[in-house]
């Protein structure tokens, strides 16, 4: 019972991606050719409210409902955030959607989505195992 | 209502509800939003072998599958039950860059020209498919999280390399638009 709230968040979450239309291939595909503001005003306008919430919680050292002190650990900059970044991008513009939207089309009846999935952890654990032989 | 709730729900409603996300997750379960690595725990779950990458305590990140889980309903409820059959609203000139490729289907949330059992069994589907997936998964773990954990997470808690994550997410994305993908297009 105590993993509901994921459940709760991640519903939330899936629905919205989806009726905004964001777990599209046509709209990534929009979105690269600059032809639309949607993907830009959903992304940004996230950013935007997610950044204001996390200047209250800091603000205020606003503790979480178990009473645990918020920390948010720095992401220490590697040159696989410009490699993995690039091949990421590349792969989100090919397949049309990133990792949230993949399980919510699965939900929307898209099932042959599955085998992007399967894909994408076999990539996973490819990068993993080649891990310690690429730059970083 | 429902019917309100039917129609493509605008970015100035759906873009302030993925960033409450964050401090729901923060607040609700001390936890950081990040999609991508459910991908790395399913792995260390199911087979590890000798990647040390992939030896850890999975059990300690359940939530993410069960995130996943959430999600996945999520797009069940909103790609099903409260679907209202139209296709995605999309410009006319993506909807003419796209016919250029070579597409012609239009319905639904994907061409099922691209996305479907038959589509596998091409050569462009499966690349499209099974190559698409692979970089998704290889190079967000390589980047170190996605479009949730750096665009989202990431610059929204202040932190330099996920802006320059994002930015190369982009350099990827417009790379495989406008050069890569017209060229692979017309090969079939």
């Amino acid at each position: 019972m105590k993993y509901i709230k994921y459940l709760i968040v991640g519903t939330l979450f899936g629905l919205t991606l989806t009726k905004t239309e964001a777990v599209s291939w046509f709209r990534i595909q929009e979105m690269f050719r600059f032809q639309s503001f949607h993907m830009y005003g959903i992304i940004g306008s996230a950013i935007a409210v997610a950044m204001i919430s996390l200047l209250i919680i800091k603000r205020y050292k606003i503790k979480s409902l178990h009473g645990e002190e918020i920390v948010i650990p720095d992401k220490k900059f590697n040159k696989g955030i410009i490699f993995g970044g690039t091949i990421f991008g590349m792969g989100w513009a090919l397949a049309g959607a990133c990792p949230g939207p993949l399980y919510a089309l699965i939900g929307s009846g898209y099932l042959s989505i599955s085998v992007v999935i399967l894909s994408a952890l076999i990539g996973t654990w490819t990068y993993s195992y080649l891990r310690p032989k690429l730059p970083h | 209502m429902i019917e309100l709730l039917k129609q493509p729900w605008p970015w100035y409603v759906s873009g302030p509800i993925i960033g409450l996300s964050v401090p729901i997750l923060l607040l609700w379960g001390n936890k950081m939003l990040g999609i991508s690595s459910s991908l790395r725990h399913t792995c260390a779950a199911i087979y590890p072998g000798s990647v040390s990458f992939l030896k850890y305590n999975w059990k300690e990140e359940i939530w993410s599958f069960v995130f996943a889980l959430g999600v996945l309903i999520g797009g069940f409820i909103g790609g099903i039950l409260l679907s209202n059959g139209e296709p995605v609203n999309i410009s006319p000139e993506t909807v003419a860059d796209i016919k250029e490729l070579g597409i012609n289907s239009f319905n639904g949330l994907l061409p099922e020209d691209i996305f479907s059992w038959s589509s596998l069994f091409t050569l462009r589907g499966f690349i499209i498919m099974v190559f698409g997936g692979f970089l998704i998964g290889f190079g967000s773990r390589y980047a170190g999280g996605c479009t949730s954990g750096h665009a989202i997470m990431g610059i929204s808690s202040l932190q330099w390399p996920s802006l320059v994550a994002v930015i190369f997410f982009f350099i990827g994305g417009l790379l495989m638009t406008h050069i890569i993908t017209p060229w692979f297009y017309s090969l079939f």
